[in-house]
């Protein structure tokens, strides 16, 4: 083992990192826009948007993320004929457009929890006393009901980016040349699996490190109230545990 | 010429399921009015406050607030405000002072106050500020304006929550156990800030457990019992014993 074959190989993993966040961020942010709309349906009155929302969400947290993504590259290559008559094959052929949407999808359906549980969250007692001063619907939310949800969001939302950034190490397994994709070629070169795989969980890490001091000032910032007494609310407990 | 009351509950009926929480309860406020509503816990008094802002809306009968009544209708077997609007805006004339104070956690003192005031009546921000901070020296927490609700000890709460309901001018002021959720050394300054609310002649609802209150300060007293009122008059007069047998039982319980 040679502490300076590892230092090479974590300087030429760096060239992965922008495709990993790419990932990341392409994801998360999709997924986000995904969950709202999931998380609105759930809390429907519509008994037939909530079944969908219910199997949309146990269907993409039951199975394996690397299950999801197989499906959508090799097993919609199956469809090749049909996807060219819908014009879609370009996008489908392509590795990375499939593992974004099957990151996208996947994370959506923890997101659109992670909002649900915010939203219920909120205590009955604060949106009481808005209508009882004359606030209601579009007014009310905004003003009363989402602040309040998004600072029960917020750390657990974090939580789940962080998951995703170690989940795009799965797009290594269809050809993208992420950070643990070079990882792979690497040792396919140099047989030498451990400094390699070293390096790369030392970047990892690292990334993750830097977004968990992002998320912890974003929710210094949003929550002044809970920042001073020093004490978590208990609604975020509440819903990490759940989660 | 006649003086619309400024509160009016006629034949006000609660069902929850099968169970009437309240039978039939009428009576007028006039304002100015300081009543104490008095009765064990699940004699219907924080149902029939709860009802005059409609945050529970009467199975029947009809409430109306300086004589605008509150227009409700049938819907799919319940019972429904037949115009929010109209109940948004008598909300923000009618305020209301919860048992557990209810200020927005993600909002310092002073938000709490202007909230509604700016947002629901839109009144000019300046003007809102300099009201609120007068509202909060007045309740004696000016130099808690800038802490939020947690860092605040209950009474302290309670006396920013009088203020936020102040802040909205209201014509009618509604308190439902305001201090029931307090330790007993700080229900005192929350009752020295709403003794000085009656004295300024205030329009004041107020369901409580306190009796040295609702004897000393409210110029009238409605015991409910069992969904009813049983007992309606000015302090001395219904504090003579022997004139109601419930009331009689449920005063010697608390006193």
């Amino acid at each position: 083992m040679s502490p300076s074959f590892i230092w090479e190989t974590f300087v030429t993993l760096l060239a992965g990192v922008p495709v990993t966040l790419q990932l990341t961020v392409v994801s998360v942010l999709a997924g986000i826009a995904l969950a709202l709309v999931l998380a609105v349906l759930r809390l429907s009155r519509s008994r037939l948007a909530r079944l969908f929302v219910s199997t949309y969400v146990f269907a993409f947290r039951g199975s394996p993320m690397l299950v999801q993504i197989f499906l959508i590259y090799y097993g919609l290559g199956q469809f090749k004929s049909t996807l060219q008559d819908l014009h879609l094959w370009y996008l489908f052929r392509d590795p990375y457009f499939c593992v974004l949407l099957a990151l996208s999808l996947n994370t959506a359906a923890y997101g659109c929890e992670i909002i649900r549980g915010g939203l219920q969250s909120v205590p009955a007692q604060q949106v009481e006393a808005g209508r009882a001063c004359g606030m209601s619907g579009l007014l009310l939310f905004r003003r009363i009901t989402m602040p309040i949800a998004v600072r029960n969001i917020v750390p657990i939302y974090g939580n789940e980016v962080i998951l995703m950034v170690k989940g795009t190490a799965l797009a290594s397994t269809v050809t993208i040349m992420e950070i643990t994709g070079i990882a792979a070629k690497l040792i396919a070169e140099t047989y030498r699996a451990f400094e390699v795989f070293a390096a790369a969980g030392a970047l990892y890490l690292l990334i993750n490190f830097f977004l968990m001091r992002l998320i912890g000032l974003v929710e210094r910032a949003m929550s002044p109230h809970s920042r001073r007494t020093q004490r978590p609310s208990e609604a975020v407990e509440a819903i990490a545990t759940t989660h | 010429m006649t003086v619309m009351p400024a509160v009016s509950l006629c034949d006000i009926r609660k069902k929850f399921g099968h169970f009437e929480v309240l039978k039939g309860v009428s009576f007028d406020a006039r304002e100015g009015d300081v009543i104490s509503i008095l009765g064990s816990s699940g004699s219907g008094k924080s149902t029939m406050l709860r009802c005059i802002n409609m945050l529970e809306v009467p199975t029947s009968g009809t409430v109306s607030i300086h004589g605008e009544l509150i227009e409700t209708r049938v819907k799919s077997g319940s019972t429904a405000p037949a115009n929010p609007r109209q109940v948004d805006r008598i909300r923000s004339e009618v305020a209301m002072v919860f048992q557990s104070f209810n200020l927005w956690s993600h909002m310092t003192i002073l938000q709490n106050v202007i909230e509604a005031p700016v947002h629901v009546q839109r009144r000019p921000h300046k003007e809102c500020i300099a009201e609120a901070e007068a509202l909060l020296e007045k309740v004696g927490i000016a130099d808690k304006r800038g802490s939020y609700p947690s860092e605040l000890s209950g009474g302290q709460q309670q006396r920013a929550a009088i203020a936020r309901a102040l802040a909205q001018k209201p014509k009618v002021l509604l308190f439902d156990e305001p201090t029931s959720a307090l330790d007993p050394e700080l229900v005192g300054e929350v009752l020295t800030v709403m003794r000085a609310l009656a004295n300024e002649g205030r329009t004041m609802l107020v369901v409580t457990h306190e009796m040295g209150f609702a004897r000393e300060v409210s110029d009238r007293i409605l015991f409910l019992h069992k969904g009813q009122i049983e007992v309606d008059g000015r302090p001395d007069e219904i504090f003579t014993k022997g004139r109601n047998l419930q009331f009689d039982q449920f005063t010697s319980r608390v006193q």
